[in-house]
């Protein structure tokens, strides 16, 4: 089951398959894999077949969209009608999202059929789907490992084949990091490009949408269904959306990829350095242009990041006061024990360290020295990208700085854990889009290598990764699934 | 910038938190080492530069004065904890 | 005995008459079934997003211009976090450091003409929260959520006010001109237009302000008043007995007719005020300013000052006319049918009418006699049909519902006795019934001739034209002397 959107969409047009079967064949698979890699936490195979059966029958009648009768999973932070969207959070757990989130109406548009909900860690804060109420997903290549996060059940379902893509969002790099450690393709699209409505909030301007897949050829499709402007997101850009998938075989000759000298220095593995100098020097050989940029400021990423993201979160998170929806206490003696036991009870450990936290930076007395100084280093962040995309048309740098950790190894330190994410966070500070593609393996598990494009540049994003994987096969490499 | 478990105990209050005293020296010490990883921003000189409250530099879109929703209240309600006659209801509020 | 001097200053909500909410498209129609009119983003549910509403910025630039303030090209909203049921984010939408509406100011006119101006700190745009019904349940609070999310337009007065008085002309003066503005309905019993005072004490002489109270929860002029000057005695007291004023919130009782602690609003106000992620700076343009001056309605003062120079009323009479725009409308249409007629319709509105609305507590717009009927009736004034006693028995008759002026003047024979003939013979039978009064003129008592008057006048029921009654009568008793 290690089949690619293409090849789904080629079996469909055949007549090879019917999209019932398809569905059948997946959701047959995450039952027997789901209770090891545990990357979906809802499975909707009723829902799915039904959507499978529509999409058999307008393919009958000729009338097949983008995505009809193709089998995708979505990180449980898109609300999803009628369907449990638990943002992987015990406060969640009984809530049946009313609507739908423009990302899921814009996929339900193609056609897809949805084959479930997956894991993640607990309102997408953490690096390793370790902060799930519903326990953490594993990585498929090394059960033993974590398969990154935030949205490790969606990267770690597309990597187990129990989906062909996914949907997934990226707040810090929850999309760029678990593809890295999972060995597929993810894109992080420009903010602003994918509706953000419905889209569970952990850190506003910092939150996108995006998705995982085999490939980039794959990737383009699926973020073709999900950009564009939404009247309902005020911070959605009304940019045109080009055909992501007409640029696809562009030749890059003549490409100039900057290397910031920053990340290729200390504190990146030695084995990840070679894979990713290989995965250079394929450009080179494409006709690529490799130059030294600096991003000066981007050492700070770390506490400028976690700094403006909990401050949002700390807010976003203030709904969740079990009144409306979501958890409630047993027997609340009053408003205040509702409030402190609802929220600390139905919120896990990282969420409450994170809230607290950005209860702090905001309160009296910390907002300058804390928000405020985050916010101006968080310019300068955005202007060493923007000087730099003066000489440069895409920026490589490593995804992450190790391969997969095992789980458990760093739940205890969460400073060591925030550090895992010191290759992706700038590009969420600028906005900037972004993609992690298999370059390799360190160890016997992959490797990523990031591109950065400017923004609104997907296309050339796109385009850039594809090129690489038509020159070599490391996203074909498949997890092999017990 | 160290975090007393007083301190802890204050933003616990104003974030709404129940948090039990063990844990409240585990978040004390948690969220002191984070703040000496912030504190690396004071090496940096940042005066006259503007915050930076959004990624993009555009403004705010304006919506038309139009009703388009329609009411909901069965449905939202049917998943909410506590609600009777309409109403939400929540631990008596005194005034 | 020390002398005090009184410190007030207003925070006045006017609830802007949209259609739909500030940030969703939910009606803002007032009285409908609790919790009907709160949609998903009304209602703070997850990943839902707020879209402003351009007809609140509108509506904020036409106060502003109509207050000769500075409009912010760039205004922007701000999160106030605090957990209340009626709150259903845990974070109010408003505005902080950059108010839509900056610095201006009002004049209003107090007695013996004297005049004053109040400056205006700032109006800025925010969202209103539901409300909780203590009395509905008896263990529990109910929470309606209809009204959250409705715009309102803060404005802050600077502490200009030195007395209960002042306060409350200035808060009708901010009533009046935001009707006149059309954008509150001004509806202070359904809660859109609200009043918060601060108020403190300071000896005569002294600069620094005294430590102030906020009184909350006034809902109407009446209680604006006497709120204040329950509070400056409750403050005067306190310091002459040697305590000190409490910085707080406290509660209007309208039915104690005092001001009471709010406990439960008093704890830290640490609002961790930052800029909404959700939204993006408002533009607002000189073009936008000057499309939306040009389309102001005639304002108060303008309309004053045209009262003024051009239908030559006194000042008072101006000022009066002009303090409510439903009177001003009132008086206009009168004055419509009756161009010439300015100072007498000003009699009738301030006088006769003016009674009768203060008595039926009502307001004019509820009037029982209309515009046109009242110009009729001054209409049948002007023409000698009847005199100005009858008009009160026929403006008597028209309040209670008899008719239009004309019907009633018809249906009780009140119209004035003009002929002469008809005249002169009543003034022959009073002469003749008597003769003593008569010798009494004739010896030159003159006052005699007022009961003459009165007799024929009562003779007449009232009816003869009393100018021809004494021309006649004169000439009749100076004929016999000769």
């Amino acid at each position: 089951m290690s089949k690619t959107i293409r090849q789904i969409q080629r079996g469909l047009a055949r007549g090879e398959f019917s999209s019932i079967e398809i569905t059948q064949d997946y959701l047959t698979a995450i039952k027997a894999h789901n209770p090891t890699i545990n990357c979906y936490i809802t499975i909707t195979d009723e829902l799915a077949l039904q959507q499978a059966k529509t999409a058999d029958e307008r393919i009958a009648a000729g009338q097949a969209q983008a995505l009809t009768g193709v089998p995708l999973a979505h990180k449980d932070i898109f609300c999803t009608d009628g369907v449990k969207t638990s943002c992987g959070s015990k406060m969640l757990d009984n809530f049946i999202a009313p609507y739908n989130a423009t990302v899921i109406e814009n996929i339900e548009a193609s056609g897809a059929v949805m084959l479930g909900k997956t894991n993640m860690d607990e309102f997408a804060m953490g690096s390793s789907t370790e902060n799930s109420y519903y326990g953490p997903a594993v990585n498929p290549w090394d059960h033993q490992r974590v398969p990154g996060g935030s949205s490790g059940g969606s990267a770690a379902a597309v990597a187990a084949g129990l989906a062909p893509a996914a949907t997934g969002t990226d707040t810090g790099g929850s999309i760029r990091q678990p593809a890295a450690l999972c060995g597929i393709t993810g894109i992080k699209p420009t903010y602003g490009r994918v509706s953000r409505y419905g889209m569970i909030a952990f850190g506003s301007s910092l939150d996108q949408g995006g998705a995982f897949a085999r490939t980039a050829e794959d990737c383009a499709q699926l973020i073709q269904t999900m950009a564009g402007f939404d009247p309902r997101d005020s911070t959605s850009i009304d940019h045109p959306v080009p055909n992501y998938s007409e640029t696809l075989d562009g030749n890059i000759k003549g490409l100039r990829i900057g290397l910031p000298k920053e990340f290729f220095a200390d504190g990146l593995d030695s084995n990840i350095a070679g894979v990713l100098e290989a995965a250079i020097d394929e450009y080179r050989k494409l006709g690529a242009e490799i130059v030294e940029v600096s991003l000066p400021n981007s050492k700070l990423s770390v506490p400028v990041y976690y700094v403006v993201a909990l401050a949002e979160c700390s807010s976003n998170l203030s709904r969740f006061d079990g009144v409306r929806f979501g958890y409630r206490c047993e027997n609340p003696k009053d408003l205040e024990d509702l409030y402190k036991r609802s929220r600390g009870e139905g919120f896990g450990e990282e969420v409450k360290r994170r809230i607290l936290l950005g209860t702090y930076a905001l309160s009296a007395g910390y907002y300058d020295a804390y928000y405020l100084k985050a916010q101006q280093v968080r310019r300068l962040i955005k202007q060493d990208f923007e000087r730099a995309f003066e000489d440069v048309d895409i920026i490589a740098a490593p995804t992450t700085p190790e391969i997969a950790f095992k789980l458990g190894e760093k739940t205890d330190d969460p400073v060591s854990m925030y550090l895992q994410d010191i290759y992706t966070l700038f590009l969420n500070l600028a906005g900037l889009p972004g993609m992690s593609i298999p370059a390799g393996f360190s160890q016997g598990m992959p490797v990523g290598l990031q591109l950065i494009a400017n923004y609104f540049d997907e296309a050339r994003l796109l385009n850039t990764a594809h090129q690489f994987q038509q020159a070599s096969d490391w996203h074909l490499q498949s997890a092999e699934v017990k | 910038m160290t975090l007393k478990t007083e301190d802890v105990r204050n933003i616990a209050h104003l974030a709404r938190l129940q948090v039990d005293d063990e844990s409240i020296e585990r978040y004390a010490t948690d969220l002191s080492n984070v703040l000496v990883l912030v504190e690396q921003l004071n090496q940096l000189d940042t005066s006259g530069i503007t915050p930076m409250a959004h990624p993009l530099d555009a403004t705010q879109r304006l919506r038309d004065d139009a009703v388009n929703e329609t009411d909901l209240r069965d449905k939202f309600q049917n998943i909410a904890p506590d609600v009777k006659n309409g109403l939400y209801r929540v631990p008596k509020v005194i005034e | 005995m020390a002398t005090w001097e009184t410190v007030i200053g207003l925070e006045i909500h006017a609830q802007l008459a949209t259609k739909s909410k500030i940030f969703s498209g939910a009606s803002t129609a007032f009285g409908t079934a609790p919790n009907t009119q709160a949609c998903a983003v009304d209602l703070g549910f997850p990943g839902v997003l707020p879209v402003l509403n351009a007809e609140v910025v509108n509506m904020a630039i036409k106060f502003g211009v109509a207050i000769d303030a500075e409009i912010t090209p760039n205004s922007v909203f701000a999160r106030k976090n605090y957990f209340y049921p009626d709150l259903p984010k845990g974070y109010q939408i408003s505005q902080f450091e950059l108010p839509i509406v900056g610095r201006g100011q009002l004049g209003i006119s107090l007695d013996e003409g004297v005049s004053k101006i109040i400056g205006i700190t700032r109006a800025h745009l925010e969202e209103d929260a539901g409300k909780s019904l203590h009395d509905e349940f008896p263990e529990q609070t109910g929470v309606d959520l209809n009204r959250a999310g409705t715009p309102l337009l803060e404005i802050v007065s600077e502490p200009d006010m030195r007395s209960a008085k002042e306060a409350v002309v200035y808060a009708r003066k901010i009533h009046a001109l935001v009707q006149y503005l059309g954008i509150c309905d001004g509806n202070m019993q359904e809660g859109s237009f609200r009043c918060d005072a601060n108020v403190s004490v300071r000896l005569k002489g002294e600069e620094k302000l005294g430590t102030r109270a906020e009184i909350k929860n006034i809902n109407s002029f009446r209680f604006l008043e006497r709120a204040i000057n329950f509070e400056i005695e409750r403050q005067i007291d306190l310091i002459e007995d040697g305590s000190k004023v409490v910085q707080e919130t406290r509660l209007y009782d309208a039915d104690k007719d005092e001001t009471r602690s709010m406990r439960s609003k008093e704890e830290a106000n640490d609002y961790r005020y930052f800029p909404d992620p959700d939204l993006l700076p408002v533009a607002v343009t000189d073009d936008d300013i000057n499309r939306i001056r040009a389309s102001l309605p005639e304002l108060p003062e303008q309309k004053r000052q045209r009262f003024i120079v051009d239908l030559q009323l006194s000042e008072y009479d101006a000022e009066v006319l002009t303090s409510s725009r439903e009177t001003a409308i009132y008086f206009e249409k009168t004055l419509a049918q009756l161009p010439d007629q300015a100072k007498q319709i000003a009699n009738w509105i301030l006088g006769e009418l003016s009674a009768a609305l203060n008595k039926a507590d009502i307001n004019i717009e509820q009037s029982p006699i209309s515009p046109d009927g009242l110009s009729n009736l001054i209409a049948r004034i002007s023409d000698n049909t009847i005199s100005g006693k009858i008009a009160k028995q026929v403006f008597e008759a028209m309040w209670q519902g008899e008719g239009s002026a004309d019907s009633i003047i018809e249906a009780k024979g009140l119209k004035q006795i003009t002929d002469t003939g008809a005249i002169e013979s009543l003034i022959d039978q009073v002469i003749a019934d008597n003769p003593d009064q008569v010798d009494q003129f004739r010896a030159g008592k003159e006052k005699v001739l007022g009961f003459f008057v009165g007799q024929i006048m009562k003779q007449s029921k009232g009816k003869a034209n009393p100018g021809q009654v004494n021309q006649l009568l004169r000439e009749k008793l100076n004929k016999g002397r000769e």
